[in-house]
Order: C-alpha cells, then sequence, then structure tokens
C-alpha cells in the first residue's frame, strides 16, 4: 500500500458521504462546460473578430426582422468612403423537418465573397454559383455532414416565402461548398436573383446590408450619413459597424455572458462550500489518526500532503466525469443540428479550451479546500493531536 | 552514559497565561533491556514524561538522550525518521486505523523503509505470529476483541524491530485475562526479545511484571517502596 493507496482507501471510508460530494461537483462541472462554452460563443468579441472593423452593416431601424428596399444597395454604394455593398436576407430555411433549422440567405454572389473575404471559396464553386441561377453553396461541414455532393438537388423548406405556385419547398442545385473562418458558421447561399424571381412575395426587398468601407476611421460619420439619407422614408435604417450590431442583437437575450457568469459563480460558490466541509469533516474525524501516524515516524510533510492529494482527488476525479459528459452533450447538441443560427454551437476549440479551464478550475478548488486541512495536519503537535 | 538518560528535565505546559508545571528538574536513567513501570495518580505527569522518552514532545530545559540521540537537538522530520526506526508505541486504546487490516496496520510503520511489499507482508505475519494472531490477519479493529486490538497494536510496535517499547497504560482497557496476556506479552518481548521497555500502569499486579517500578509524584520520580506498589 502506497500514499496513493492510502489516500483512496480515506476517500472510500465514507461511501455516501464521497459520493454525494462527487456527485454535486460532477453536476457543476457538467453546467461549467456547457454554459461556459456557450456563454464564450455569445461573447461578442468571440463572433466578429478583428474583421469586422472595416465593415458596416445596415438594417431596418425599428426591427431587425423588418425588409428594407433593394435599391439601398446600389444608392450607399455611391457614398465617398463606400468601396462595396452587399445584402443578405433571412430565408427561414429548414432541411426535411421544419424544427431542423438551417440558416439560409440569398445573397449576390458577385459581391458577397468580395465583402467577406474570410469565407473561402475556390473560384471554380464561385463561378458555378454566378453561372446557375438555382445554384447554393454551402459550408463544407453542412456538405459534409449530410452527405452532399455537387450536384445534388437539395430540397430546402421556407418557414417565410412560398414560391409563385404557393409551395414553401424549394429546390436548389449544390454547386459547390466554401469555408466559414468560424467552425459555427451554418450559412447555406443562396443566389437572390432567382429567389426574387420565383417568390411570391418579398420582391424588391433584401433584409440586411453589410457594408465594406475604404477606412474603419470613416465608419461613425458614414453610420450617420447613411441613417440621416433615409430618415424620412418609409423604410428607415440603422448602421453600426458589425460588431457594432452584433452587441444590439446579443443584447435582445439580456446579458447573456453576464447571467451565465452570475449562475456559474453562484454554483461554484456552493461547491467551494460543499468541497471545503466535506474536507473539514474528513479532517476533524482523522485528528487523532493523523497523530498516531506521526507517532509511528509518518513525516509531517508527507501527511499534509496526503491530505492535500485527498482534496484534489475529491474535486478532480467528478470534474473529469463532468466534463466529458459535458462535451459530450455539445456535441450531441451540434450534430443532431437542433442548435439554430441564434443558438450557435460551441466550435470545437471553444469546448476544449472550456474544457482545460474546467480542469484546472478542479485543481485550484482542490488546492483551495486542501490546503487548511493540509497545512493544520502538517503543524499539529502529535501532543495535541492525540488529545483530540 | 546510560541508554536512556534524562538530566534535569523540566517541562511546562502554557494553558492561555497559566503556566502549568508538569515535571521538575527530574532526572532519570535506564540501562538496555531495563522493564520499568511507571507509577502514579492521574495527572501526575507519566504520559508526558513517556511523550519525552518517545521524542513525540520536547522537554521545556534539560536534556533526553536516548541510546545516545540527543533528542532535544533534532528536527521534527528528522524525530519522526528516528521513532520509526527507535520506538514502538502501545497506546490505552490500541490507536489501530479503524479501515485497514489487522496485517495493513502493522505493515504502516514498514512504509517508512525500503522494503518491498511483499516483505512487508512477511514481517507483518512474523510479527502477528508472535502475537498469536497469525488467523487473524484479515480482520478489521472492529471485529477483533480489545485484547486482540491491543495485541495487533503491539505487533505494530515491534514490526520495525525498535530497541525500545513506550507503552501508556496498555491493560487500562482491558479485563484482567486480556490484561495478563499482554503483560505475559511484554515480559516475553523483554526476556526474549531483549525490548527496553517502559510502561505507563495504575496498577500494581501490572507493574509486578517490570523488573523496576518508580513512582511519579507531583513532578518527582521516587523509587517505589513495597507499600507504594501495593497502596
Ligand atoms: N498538551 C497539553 N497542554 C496543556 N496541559 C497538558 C497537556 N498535556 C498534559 N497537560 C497537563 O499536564 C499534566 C500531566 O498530564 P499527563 O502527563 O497526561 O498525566 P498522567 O499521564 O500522569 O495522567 C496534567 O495536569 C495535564 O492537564
Ligand atoms: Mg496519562
Amino acid at each position: 500500500m502506497t500514499g496513493l493507496g492510502f489516500v483512496w482507501k480515506n476517500l472510500y471510508r465514507k461511501k455516501t458521504r464521497t459520493f454525494l460530494t462527487f456527485f454535486c461537483l460532477y453536476i457543476a462541472f457538467l453546467l461549467y462546460v456547457a454554459l461556459g462554452s456557450i456563454a464564450v460563443v455569445f461573447s461578442v468579441d468571440t463572433i466578429s473578430g478583428e474583421l469586422g472593423a472595416n465593415r458596416l452593416q445596415t438594417s431596418a431601424k425599428y426591427s431587425m426582422i423588418d425588409d428594407i428596399p433593394k435599391r439601398y444597395v446600389d444608392e450607399i454604394s455611391q457614398l465617398d468612403g463606400v468601396e462595396l455593398v452587399t445584402h443578405m436576407s433571412w430565408f427561414g430555411g429548414y432541411y426535411k423537418e421544419p424544427n431542423n433549422m438551417l440558416v439560409t440567405f440569398p445573397v449576390d454572389p458577385s459581391t458577397f465573397f468580395r465583402v467577406y473575404p474570410e469565407y473561402e471559396i475556390s473560384d471554380e464553386h464561385l463561378t458555378a454559383f454566378l453561372e446557375t441561377r438555382r445554384g447554393m453553396v454551402a459550408p463544407i461541414s453542412l456538405v459534409e455532414r449530410y452527405e452532399w455532393k455537387v450536384g445534388d438537388i437539395i430540397p430546402i423548406g421556407s418557414q417565410i416565402y412560398p414560391q409563385e405556385d404557393g409551395n414553401y419547398i424549394w429546390e436548389f442545385e449544390l454547386v459547390g461548398s466554401y469555408t466559414p473562418d468560424q467552425d459555427g458558421q451554418t450559412a447555406v447561399l443562396l443566389q437572390y436573383d432567382y429567389f426574387e424571381e420565383a417568390t411570391a412575395f418579398g420582391k424588391g426587398a433584401v433584409g440586411w446590408l453589410a457594408i465594406q468601407i475604404s477606412d474603419p476611421q470613416l465608419a461613425p460619420e458614414l453610420s450617420q450619413q447613411i441613417d440621416s439619407m433615409y430618415i424620412n422614408s418609409s423604410d428607415p435604417v440603422r448602421t453600426a459597424t458589425e460588431s457594432e450590431s452584433n452587441r444590439q442583437f446579443l443584447a435582445q437575450y439580456g446579458n447573456i455572458t453576464l447571467m451565465m457568469s452570475g449562475i456559474l459563480l453562484a454554483v461554484f460558490f456552493t461547491i467551494l462550500l460543499v468541497c471545503a466541509n466535506t474536507m473539514a469533516q474528513a479532517f476533524r474525524e482523522r485528528i487523532a489518526e493523523l497523530g498516531v501516524l506521526k507517532t509511528i515516524g509518518f513525516n509531517d510533510y508527507r501527511l499534509g500532503l496526503w491530505m492535500l492529494s485527498e482534496a484534489i482527488w475529491l474535486s478532480v476525479i467528478p470534474a473529469v466525469f463532468g466534463v466529458l459528459i459535458g462535451m459530450g452533450v455539445l456535441f450531441m447538441l451540434g450534430s443532431s443540428g437542433a442548435t439554430a443560427m441564434f443558438v450557435p454551437t460551441p466550435p470545437m476549440s471553444v469546448v476544449l479550451s472550456t474544457a482545460a479551464s474546467s480542469l484546472g478550475l478542479a485543481l485550484a478548488l482542490g488546492v483551495i479546500v486542501g490546503a487548511i486541512p493540509a497545512l493544520t495536519t502538517t503543524r499539529m503537535s502529535i501532543v495535541d493531536a492525540m488529545h483530540a | 552514559m546510560a541508554f536512556i538518560e534524562l538530566i534535569n528535565v523540566v517541562k511546562n505546559y502554557t494553558k492561555g497565561s497559566e503556566v502549568v508545571h508538569v515535571l521538575q528538574d527530574l532526572n532519570l536513567s535506564l540501562n538496555a533491556g531495563d522493564f520499568l513501570a511507571l507509577m502514579g495518580p492521574s495527572g501526575s505527569g507519566k504520559s508526558t514524561l513517556l511523550n519525552l522518552i518517545g521524542g513525540i514532545d520536547k522537554p521545556t530545559a534539560g536534556r533526553v538522550v536516548v541510546g545516545g540521540a540527543e533528542l532535544g537537538g533534532m528536527s521534527s522530520s528528522q524525530l519522526a525518521k528516528w521513532r520509526s526506526e527507535s520506538i514502538g508505541f502501545v497506546f490505552q486504546f490500541y490507536n489501530l486505523l479503524p479501515f485497514l487490516t489487522a496485517q495493513r496496520n502493522i505493515e504502516l510503520p514498514l512504509l517508512l523503509t525500503n522494503l518491498r511489499g511483499a516483505q512487508r507482508k512477511e514481517n507483518a505475519m512474523t510479527a502477528l505470529r508472535t502475537v498469536s494472531l497469525d488467523d487473524r490477519a484479515k480482520h478489521k479493529p472492529g471485529q477483533l476483541s480489545g485484547g486482540q486490538q491491543q495485541r495487533v497494536a503491539i505487533a505494530r510496535a515491534i514490526v520495525a524491530d525498535p530497541q525500545i517499547l513506550v507503552c501508556d497504560e496498555p491493560t487500562g482497557d482491558l479485563d484482567r485475562q486480556s490484561a495478563q496476556e499482554i503483560l505475559e506479552l511484554l515480559e516475553i518481548l523483554n526476556d526474549r526479545f531483549k525490548k527496553t521497555i517502559i510502561m505507563v500502569t495504575h496498577d500494581p499486579l501490572a507493574a509486578e511484571h517490570a523488573k523496576k517500578v518508580l513512582h511519579l509524584d507531583k513532578g518527582v520520580l521516587v523509587e517505589s517502596t513495597e507499600e507504594a506498589v501495593s497502596a
């Protein structure tokens, strides 16, 4: 039997208490990984990165789901400082099942990939997209997930737009794929011209504009200029930098990051208490035994280290289980396609870093909770311990 | 110098602002192979004296020299190592670890040696045979009687083959029959295995098993007279 064996035997002594502590910590870490990963995705910085700095986004002033006239594209293109304008619309797409939401945007293929250079597409696929009226391109991850092939006719339902014959199920030809800058991005792109021709309503309107500007410094000035151009029209707009728009969009959900941080903080404060209580009890019942071990000749530091490692195991074991199961849940959510654009699946890298930080947290928790019993063990005199 | 030598030892405890004078200018010398019974009223400092000899407490003043080692000058880590090699402890309430089998309890002191697992087990079994409990190796303390637990504790005290056994009221919690067995066992360890034994006891009959009896009263040691022993 080694020191490790000794620590294990001690954890095993009070099976119910150890199990309850494990269970409590397991749930906490599961929550931490799941919510923590989602919170990261919701934080604006992750979404917009640096690329959005020279892009403005223009949408209907009072509601993001209102349309704006398509002619705004040409009009705004004329402004000094504006390099290129492209537009997108919310198609309300789904694949096979209405609850299997597919983020789908009718776009202008000739400008979209120039305004979003971080979305990589081969010349061949781009040309095919430009030349095929019913063409669509999809992110490579989606193509792989559904095992689509170039040339396939893909039926995509719309929750919003019927075709002129009243049919809500549209058919598009997959002509290529593109690589988004983030794992989380899953938009299917369609030709706006075809959409406009075939749709029963919504002709001449687009969802929102993405405007590439020559200098990020011009953003405030241009935003104001654009907004004032339409302020007295029937379709006023609101323009902001892309990151600002994202921030406003996410603000609709309240401050999710803050809310989740609050929940997680409360959870961790609770498990800190649970864990500290377990260790304090474990220590108190064992003072006399520690005195015996010291009498026999076990070194003060060695016993302190045993106490510390017991606390670390107590928090790390359930953390490992919680983290693994939490990751499993996230991947299941991701691959079921249950998540929509608005509740993005955290990318692998985010999940992994959250997992790593939870294990670090578990280690820290063990050290914090074990520190006092360990130090007391080391310092306690044998005579005092034996009298306890 | 004698095998165990206490020179002008003073031991005080401070309880808050109050100082408790437990041992005052105490001198004691014992030879290797002695079997000393230490008697005296409760609170007279018997355990304190035993703790000083066993190196689990330090004197306020004076010197404690055991087997040539000057205990006052050793760090707590050095003392721990010294105890593991030189002293076996037996307590009134056995102080076995309840979640370990008899054999594992006895192996504990051997975890501090370089012995391999198989060798540790063999030595533990030898110690168990010495106390005639080899058939209880896999029993946990809760499954043993008081007398049996104390024999396991003695096996643990001797397994690393220390020269000195320090026993604090080893029969204080036992019935007459079990106490008798423990005392006979200690006699054998003293006679045949040449252990030097210092035993604290209240019981005059127990003291009769020792070769020498000392009486501690108000912090002062006196050679016991016949009356004192039978009192
Ligand atoms: N750790 C301690 N702190 C304070 N006082 C103590 C401590 N240990 C013993 N004492 C006091 O020292 C005296 C002697 O104690 P002890 O050696 O245990 O006596 P005995 O074993 O002879 O009954 C008692 O008055 C006791 O209260
Ligand atoms: Mg005592």
